[in-house]
């Protein structure tokens, strides 16, 4: 397997990414729409690296409040707590569950942290053409689109702790102002997985086709 | 456009041209480039997802109308809905927060139910008219953000955290979520859109021959 590839971007034929019909368009450039469900075709995501990158730098602006800023608020009659993400996970170490607090760390620190990496990294490649790696990158595109949803665990957590303790005025929590931006990391991230082409890591190395390991 | 061959399909990761050939039962096709899952042998798709799916229906509605979990603390009982967090969440002033909970708890798992449901009970008596095509794209576009797992795994993670400060109780709600959680993972599993597709009417207007042509390839590749 390597230089004999036939894509079908070669052969002028586009699939439909909704239903996986394949066709070939008169114009390769304007392709129209899917003859069997009608859904706009297109040979690759549409401007999938400006668009990706765009997302990226907005989930990496929200990144930094969403772990400054409090989750939840706790007020007791004596005393007001404001609590971030890495604050819940302590909590959680210390009050000697720490499975749920490696649970809640990676999920709501490492991976929006280590999604945005990823997604830059893969666009990097893409950009500068590298041809090798291209197995490992496409696996680590598959793993950031599996993983990426898990992320909103902590915005269901604080929902949950809001919403049940409610014992005013002995103790109740409100949702602190970093909860909007940490939600706002794990929706943009995921909609930048979405809007990446993983079809752009193998054109890459097409031009300059090199053994395809 | 001309009409190309009925196997013939890129690889919607790589591009890769391929065909694929007859799937053993139990099996599936790979791209021999990426790696990608082409199309799993999935035995009478439709009627089984179609069973999965009503019992989806059912628990979801126990599911949200139950309460999940409640806790008593000082002599008081408090007790929520799921859909009672998003409110409360929205009471509280965090209106985006609570409308995003509420989409990716309760609204995208009944969209997802009732889509499937309309498609599978219309796509039985083929050919579909081609509105079912859009309900099967939306399917799976939302389909990540229906979070019922993330969901179940937050619902515990908070119990815990409380049972630190009150006694909780798990309410009929959370087991509900438990099994619509599997439920889920067994339609996913079950589906096959490729079987679907097969059925319904083209956008273009070409459909009695699409069903026969289907028709014929899926007894070719069912064939010796």
């Amino acid at each position: 397997m390597s230089t004999g590839i036939l894509t079908g971007r070669k052969l002028g034929l586009v699939l439909c990414e909704a239903c996986r019909l394949l066709s070939r368009p008169i114009d390769i450039d304007e392709p129209g729409h899917c003859p069997r469900c009608g859904n706009e075709l297109s040979l690759r995501r549409k401007n999938a690296i400006q668009r990706t990158w765009a997302l990226i730098l907005a989930a990496a602006i929200c990144y930094i409040p969403a772990n400054i800023l409090p989750v939840l608020n706790t007020i007791t009659t004596v005393s007001t707590d404001d609590d971030t993400i890495i604050d819940g996970v302590i909590l959680l170490y210390k009050t000697g569950s720490w499975p749920l607090a490696l649970i809640v760390l990676i999920a709501s620190v490492v991976i929006p942290l280590a999604k945005l990496f990823a997604l830059s990294y893969l666009l990097l490649s893409v950009q500068h053409r590298t041809a090798v790696g291209r197995h490992e990158r496409v696996r680590l595109y598959r793993l950031v689109e599996i993983v990426g949803r898990w992320s909103m665990l902590d915005v269901f957590v604080d929902t949950f702790t809001v919403a049940l303790i409610q014992l005013q005025p002995l103790m109740s929590v409100k949702p602190g102002p970093g909860v909007i931006f940490f939600a706002a990391v794990v929706v943009l991230t995921m909609i930048a997985a979405q809007t990446f082409d993983p079809r752009l890591i193998w054109d890459a190395g097409e031009d300059k086709e090199g053994p395809d390991d | 456009m001309s009409s190309l061959p009925q196997n013939l399909l890129a690889c919607s990761e790589c591009d890769m041209l391929q065909s694929i050939p007859a799937i053993p039962p139990g099996g599936a096709a790979r791209c021999p480039r990426c790696g990608h899952t082409l199309a799993v042998d999935k035995p009478d798709s439709l009627e089984r997802t179609l069973s999965l799916t009503v019992a989806a229906a059912i628990v979801f509605l126990v599911a949200n109308l139950s309460p999940l979990m409640g806790l008593s603390a000082v002599g008081r009982q408090v007790s929520t809905t799921i859909l009672g967090g998003a409110q409360e969440m929205w009471l509280q002033g965090n209106e985006i927060t609570a409308v995003l909970v509420a989409f990716c708890t309760v609204i995208a798992p009944a969209i997802h139910i009732g889509f499937m449901l309309t498609v599978l009970l219309v796509v039985r008596r083929p050919p579909a008219p081609s509105w079912v095509g859009m309900l099967l794209r939306w399917l799976e576009w939302q389909y990540p953000w229906a979070m019922i797992e993330v969901m179940m795994l937050g619902i515990l993670v908070a119990l815990i955290k409380i049972a630190e400060l009150a006694s909780v109780i798990a309410g009929i709600g959370m087991y509900g979520v438990g099994i619509l959680m599997i439920l889920f993972a067994a339609m996913k599993v079950s589906f096959d859109p490729r079987e679907v597709w097969t059925r319904i009417r083209w956008a273009n207007g070409e459909a009695p021959a699409t069903v026969a042509s289907a028709e014929s390839g899926l007894s070719m590749e069912t064939g010796p």
